[in-house]
């Protein structure tokens, strides 16, 4: 079991959130701009559909933002226990996703799918703990 | 309110179905393989090259690139908040999976959680797969079959 402080612990757990948050809300712009893949990939095959994908600027900052995020997991699971690491991730994940997708995908993000997300933030803590 | 822009055709169901049982698929293989091969730490980084003869951890892999895949094709017809839920519902899986094929003991906390995560995907399933507040509500996407 890890000693470290409470304040380290959690700051290392929001920043891995972040990173998550960042990667997944600048992939699906990057995604939302390229269009449906599937038309992509019967119009151009599927190393076109790659190119297409590898040549988006946002895409790459996301895929960076999720590269950070593996590294920033490694360094949290050396100083936290998992128990703790895997839920609270998990957790402000989703949340903060939904919060991202609304502000800066400007998804509809109604009633019905905060409840969504809260209940998968509840129910990933649960099974992770 | 929520405008609906487009429902989703059954091949889009499919990748959906995808990228649960690749990522839940792809973890376990991972899990197991990781197991067989032992505790890796920084001052043994080569176990982890040793860890690719794995036939676990080389399947586990190739099934997360296809979940990869999968979950970009998703994303780019559906929203973020449509899809996250599907990807968490593969906890629901590999719970099930540890229960019945591998025995293993579930708490009622973890039965609880299940049902949350069911629930999740049953408030969203029914909504869009895209809304856009920045778009026009009454304009039908011609390449999604409806």
């Amino acid at each position: 079991m890890h000693a470290t402080s409470p304040l380290i612990s959690w700051s290392c757990i929001a920043v891995v959130a972040i990173l998550a948050i960042a990667g997944e809300v600048l992939i699906a712009a990057a995604m939302r701009q390229i269009g449906d893949l599937d038309v992509i990939r019967a119009r151009s095959g599927l190393t076109g559909a790659i190119r297409t994908v590898l040549a988006n600027p946002i895409f790459l900052v996301g895929a960076l933002c999720m590269a950070l995020n593996f590294f920033a997991m490694l360094f949290t699971l050396s100083l936290v226990d998992l128990s703790l690491a895997a839920p609270g991730i998990g957790s402000f994940n989703y949340v903060g996703n939904a919060i991202a997708a609304r502000l800066f995908l400007k998804e509809n993000v109604d009633r019905r799918r905060w409840l969504a997300m809260v209940f998968v933030a509840a129910g990933v803590f649960l099974l992770a703990r | 309110m929520i405008h609906p822009t487009h429902r989703l055709a059954p091949s889009q169901y499919a990748i959906l179905l995808a990228v649960v049982l690749t990522a839940s698929f792809g973890d376990a293989l991972l899990s197991r393989g990781m197991a067989q091969v032992g505790p890796a730490d920084v001052h043994h980084l080569g176990l982890l090259i040793h860890a690719l003869a794995n036939p676990n951890i080389v399947v586990g892999i190739f099934l997360l690139i296809g979940f990869f895949a999968c979950y970009m094709t998703a994303l780019s017809w559906a929203d973020l908040t449509f899809v996250m839920p599907a990807t968490a519902f593969g906890n629901v899986v590999i719970a099930l999976l540890s229960r019945f094929l591998l025995h293993e003991h579930l708490s009622l906390s973890r039965w609880f959680g299940i049902l949350l995560l069911t629930s999740a995907v049953g408030f969203v399933a029914n909504t869009p797969a895209r809304t856009d507040l920045s778009a026009t509500p009454t304009t039908p996407d011609p390449g999604v079959a409806v």
